[in-house]
């Protein structure tokens, strides 16, 4: 497979290290000249110096050829061009785009690029499934498969607890994956017993929340 | 008409001040609180300090209701990226952006974005006053 990253702060360089080992090929695009230097020590011809939001640098980087274009600049509006540059002008068929201010998600949203990566929202999901502050937490978003991953707790005296997964009229467009009790995390099958204090992993369509949250929180 | 320019640099406040001129209402968005000196003392419009990628920017210059959208500032990215939001989130029916970098200017042209590229401009007047100068020193030879 071959990559092409643009942006060599941590997130591009980590990106194209792990690419390396295992074994594919990548050119990384950097136009600040000091962490150019920095870059090209470690990567050499691999590591391209220019504006990877400009054609021409795309172009001479061999980005029509790549299988994968990663934008992980620290501008959100670069990583969209980049994005929507390598996608419909060289045709590359697989786009990830790193969001910096989670308020321009939207932007990359309505422009389609997809996926994105998002440390702010990643952190708060984490935080959320570490000490969780509501009983439902969206742990992560298939956005091509416009498929949610949700975390929620098992709530006393909800119709959850006490019954077994079969026993639940889980709703069209959801399926429970795992649960979590203390610390163990077993894959959910019909005769799991759930209990108030568990924590189950659905993954589930879009607009779903309510009718979970009715089975495991009884609200 | 109800115009929101984005960029109060040289090209954004002349054109604001040229559409008021005209009679029509434009705000004016900019990072810069001093870009608002650029406009004349008794410029009626809002001045909207803030970068013009946030919505909430955006919808304080109230561009829901705009008739068009003018993206002029020094920025080719976020001019592409704020205009490209103006027509397909807000449904802008007419919007402009400045693109300094010809080959973006054109591949963005290609997809339906009406783009000026002040680059390309002057490229083809020097080339055009060049051409005229050689024509003129043949005949003089």
């Amino acid at each position: 497979m071959y990559a092409v990253i643009v942006g060599g702060g941590k997130a591009g360089a980590n990106v194209a290290r792990a690419l390396l080992r295992m074994g594919h090929e990548v050119s990384i695009i950097e136009h600040r000249p000091t962490r150019f230097a920095t870059l090209e020590a470690e990567f050499e011809h691999m590591a391209r110096c220019g504006d990877g939001t400009e054609l021409f640098v795309l172009e001479a980087a061999g980005t029509a050829r790549a299988d994968v274009c990663i934008a992980v600049t620290g501008d959100d509006e670069d990583n969209i061009i980049i994005g929507q540059l390598s996608r419909d002008y060289f045709g590359v068929a697989n786009v990830v785009a790193r969001v910096n201010d989670p308020r321009n998600q939207e932007h990359f949203d309505l422009l389609g690029i997809a996926p994105t990566v998002c440390a702010t929202e990643s952190i708060l999901a984490l935080i959320e499934h570490e000490v969780p502050q509501h009983s439902l937490v969206h742990l992560f978003s298939l956005r091509r498969e416009n498929l949610d991953i949700l975390e929620i707790g098992v709530v006393e005296g909800s119709r959850a607890d006490g019954a077994t997964v079969g026993e639940l009229s889980i709703p069209d467009g959801s399926l429970v994956i795992s649960v979590l009790r203390n610390r163990v995390g077993r894959v959910a099958r019909p005769d799991t017993l759930l209990a108030a204090g568990d924590q189950v992993v659905a993954i589930a369509e879009p607009g779903r929340e309510s009718d979970l949250m009715e089975i495991f929180a009884g609200d | 008409m109800f115009v929101v320019v984005v960029g109060c640099g040289r090209v954004g406040a002349s054109i604001a001040q040229s559409l008021i001129d005209d009679g029509h209402d434009v705000n004016v968005i900019d990072q810069n609180a001093e870009a608002l000196g650029r406009l004349g003392d008794d410029f009626p419009g809002h001045f909207i300090q803030g970068p013009a990628l946030e919505t909430t920017v955006l919808e304080r210059a109230e561009i829901e209701r705009a008739d068009a959208f003018v993206a002029a500032t020094n920025g080719d990215n976020t001019n592409i990226v704020i205009a490209q939001v103006a027509r397909d989130r807000y449904q802008v029916p007419f919007v402009i952006a400045r693109v300094l970098d010809p080959s973006r200017a054109k591949f963005y042209a290609e997809q339906g974005l009406t783009t000026i590229c002040p680059t390309r401009t002057a490229i083809e007047m020097m080339e055009s006053a060049l051409r005229a100068f050689v024509a003129e020193s043949a005949e003089d030879a």
